[in-house]
């Protein structure tokens, strides 16, 4: 069974961290560093790939494999080991976490060559491979905290690769502290989540804990506690409102790590996160609205200021956050599997994006503005084939992978009965089309708008080919998830797989089944009909005629300026929150509290002491005679009490 | 028979006249002969309780308090000897640069 050897898939992202890390100053060879990096990421791959193989093989309900390595903290009354749990779920998240991550390593060979920090990018990476696969494989709750901790550690230390690099107002440094605190804020919710589950079932283990709340019955105000802290912590990591923040600014990293962190894998951590806690979430109807509603308005909101940002990588990253927004709804009206469904074809279509805005930022020497680029197709004929074809299955055209995962949400949604929510994603839809091509149309189409010096060139072979790859993946990756109208019932090859995970869950969901196969070709319809009206008016705007949108843009210029300033929440944050913490810590804890207060009680113990010291020492004459004349009156002293 | 009473003032007052000739004279041997004037003052009363007594404990413990007191003399002369060499004066006053 190689099943049983899943820790290597673990292990050996390790055992790469370790020799770059420790060695990786020592060797001179890009090359050597890259494939040992890239490489034992390949290896896990095989492994994953293989198990996967072998699992699906087996029956249904045995598909579910525990695969201990050692025990970790065992008390009283808390057993927790490293184990990994295999079942369809983990491995659909491995598969996308090691082969996204194969490829994106294999781009960065191309991408951070000559970097002076080459051997610090793949230990960093190939710590996050590590960190990240603990976290899908866990089979408890701790060992996953150890990885979602693991994940962002690497995430900030990734974002501030550049150190000394600008960014924007700031340093990248402030970036990757931006990310790593608002996270903070998430994984205090996760923890206090870990915390109730504990209290309530006595047990962090995933069988323990799901197995007691399929049988036993809850208290409503419990479940939904721990869901919500639960979801708090998803929040952080898959930066939806009100903790998103984070995200936009951490495209402030190298570009394949805001292709593999901040888009394709651990972004997805949170949604991973509520699916495996599928069972806890559905049984608290207030957790999922709010979860549904959280993760639509994420997406709408995110999608708006999508619409008008002009750095390439930012439009990216809020698409990003819209996507995430996809799948919180998903989950939350209770389909799961569309849910994760989208996360992967998502992985496959948002990591080839950024891997092609990485090309284009390659190929225009760090030109990251839209605006100055332009008719880039004729100088990278590879980077803008696979763009489109990611663009394409972005905005949900058919046949392309996002159209299926996409629609299935949106139909999901629907037929569970929030037509409000509904009527978002599609608006969402309409405008994920709109700003993919905008960006699309602005950067590879038209005339250039660069300076006549830069000669943009396409990348060298290592970094088109896991282009191609990923364009080949997003564009067939959506027929493993056919719905079922098109297919029938056995078609949906992605649902049947990760239906034994939801089984627990779906006891306790109402399934409605109100509409026909007639109406989801409908709603088919619909969505493409908006995909591409959103793809045609951004021909529209930015191709053929540039009067309308300018004018559009002055009607509406405060909206225009809302938006471009994303909605001002940074600054709003940055009052309600950053400056009064900033003001309160100087002003109370350091100038009062601390200064005052606390050395005040240690300056004036010490103070107090050389007081009565400089009076006492005077005892101290020197003079032997004196010492024994006290020492007489004491004996003296003695002797009278004694008599006494 | 003299009254165990009379050994007894008699030894207090040895041994007072030692105390304040210890807390009271500068010179160190002299200081040094005020104390083995109280040991022997104590002696005094061993030996008088012993044979008041009739128990003979008494008398071997004087016999140990000589020998200490010989020896305490020994190593006590000898500092007296390193005092005088380092500092060229035995007056106890005038060794008292162990303060504050």
């Amino acid at each position: 069974m190689i099943t049983n050897y899943i820790y290597l898939a673990v292990i050996l992202p390790l055992i790469g961290f370790l020799i770059n890390g420790l060695l990786g100053y020592k060797i001179k060879s890009e090359k050597v560093i890259g494939w040992i990096g890239s490489g034992v990421v390949g290896i896990a791959f095989l492994i994953s790939l293989l198990s996967f193989f072998e699992v699906s093989g087996l029956p249904v309900d045995e598909r579910k494999v525990i695969v201990p390595l050692f025990k970790w903290i065992a008390v009283e009354g808390l057993d927790l080991s490293f184990s990994y749990l295999i079942d369809p779920l983990s491995l659909v998240m491995a598969l996308v976490v090691t082969g996204v991550g194969f490829l994106i390593h294999v781009y960065s060979l191309g991408y951070m060559h000559g970097d002076k920090g080459f051997w610090r990018f793949f230990a960093y990476l190939n710590l996050f491979i590590f960190m990240m696969m603990n976290l899908i494989l866990a089979d408890n709750f701790v060992l996953m905290f150890l990885g979602w901790e693991g994940v962002g550690l690497c995430s900030y230390l990734l974002i501030g690769f550049w150190y000394d690099r600008k960014f924007e107002k700031s340093t990248t440094a402030d970036a990757a502290k931006k990310a790593f605190i608002v996270n903070r804020i998430g994984d205090f919710g996760f923890l206090l989540g870990m915390f109730l589950i504990y209290k309530t079932f006595g047990s962090l283990n995933f069988d323990d804990v799901f197995s007691l709340a399929t049988n036993i019955p809850l208290n409503e105000t419990t479940i939904t506690l721990i869901t919500l802290f639960l979801f708090i912590g998803a929040t952080g990591k898959s930066a939806q409102i009100p903790l998103y923040v984070w995200l936009p600014d951490a495209m402030a990293g190298p570009t394949p790590v805001s292709a593999l962190i901040h888009a394709a894998t651990m972004v997805t951590a949170g949604v991973y996160m509520v699916s495996r806690s599928s069972v806890l979430f559905v049984q608290s109807e207030i957790t999922m609205m709010i979860v549904a509603v959280i993760g639509a308005f994420t997406a709408i909101f995110a999608a708006s200021m999508g619409l008008v940002q002009n750095d390439i990588k930012k439009i990216l990253a809020y698409s990003t956050i819209s996507q995430l927004g996809y799948m919180f709804l998903a989950s939350g009206v209770g389909a799961f599997t569309a849910a994760i469904f989208h996360l992967m074809t998502h992985a496959f279509f948002k990591a080839l994006l950024f891997l092609g805005a990485g090309s284009v930022i390659h190929a225009m020497h760090e030109e990251q503005n839209i605006k100055n680029m332009g008719g880039l197709k004729e100088y990278l004929p590879v980077t803008y084939k696979t763009f489109l074809v990611a663009s394409l299955a972005i905005s949900g055209i058919p046949p392309l992978s996002g159209f299926f995962s996409k629609d299935e949400i949106l139909w999901e949604t629907f037929a569970t009965g929030h037509f409000f929510l509904y009527l978002i994603g599609l608006i969402t839809a309409l405008m994920t089309a709109f700003y993919v091509f905008r960006l699309f149309n602005l950067t590879f189409e038209g005339k250039p708008r660069f300076p006549s010096h830069i000669h943009p060139h396409e990348s060298p072979k290592v970094m088109t080919i896991p282009l191609i790859i990923l364009a080949v993946l997003s564009a067939i990756g959506g027929f493993v998830g056919i719905p079922a109208a098109l297919a029938g019932e056995k078609g949906n090859l992605f649902k049947n797989w990760l239906q034994p995970v939801y089984e627990p869950a779906e006891t306790f969901m109402l399934h409605i089944n109100l509409y026909s196969h007639a109406t989801e070709f409908l709603f088919i319809g619909i969505s493409v009909i908006v995909g591409v009206a959103g793809i045609l008016l951004a021909r529209y705007l930015y191709l053929q005629n540039i009067k309308p949108i300018e004018r559009l843009m002055n009607q509406f210029k405060k909206l225009y300026n809302l938006l471009f300033n994303k909605y001002y929440v940074d600054e709003i944050y940055d009052f309600l929150i950053v400056t009064p913490i900033i003001k309160v810590s100087e002003k109370f804890l350091w100038k009062i509290n601390d200064t005052l207060i606390i050395d005040g009680f240690i300056n004036g113990t010490a103070e107090l002491i050389n007081d009565i010291a400089r009076f006492i020492r005077r005892i101290q004459t020197g003079v032997a005679q004196f010492y024994a004349l006290i020492m007489i009156f004491g004996i003296t002293l003695i002797i009278f009490l004694l008599l006494l | 028979m003299i009254p165990l009473s009379f050994y007894l003032i008699l030894s207090a007052a040895f041994f007072s006249i030692g105390i304040i000739g210890v807390l009271t004279r500068r010179n160190a041997i002299i200081i040094f002969m005020c104390i083995e004037l109280m040991l022997n003052a104590v002696n005094l009363s061993f030996i008088a309780f012993a044979s008041f007594f009739g128990d003979s404990s008494g008398q071997i413990f004087v016999l140990f308090v000589m020998a200490v007191a010989a020896a305490e003399a020994a190593v006590g002369l000898a500092i007296v000897i390193a005092l005088f060499r380092n500092k060229l004066t035995i007056n106890v006053d005038e060794v008292n640069i162990l303060k504050w």
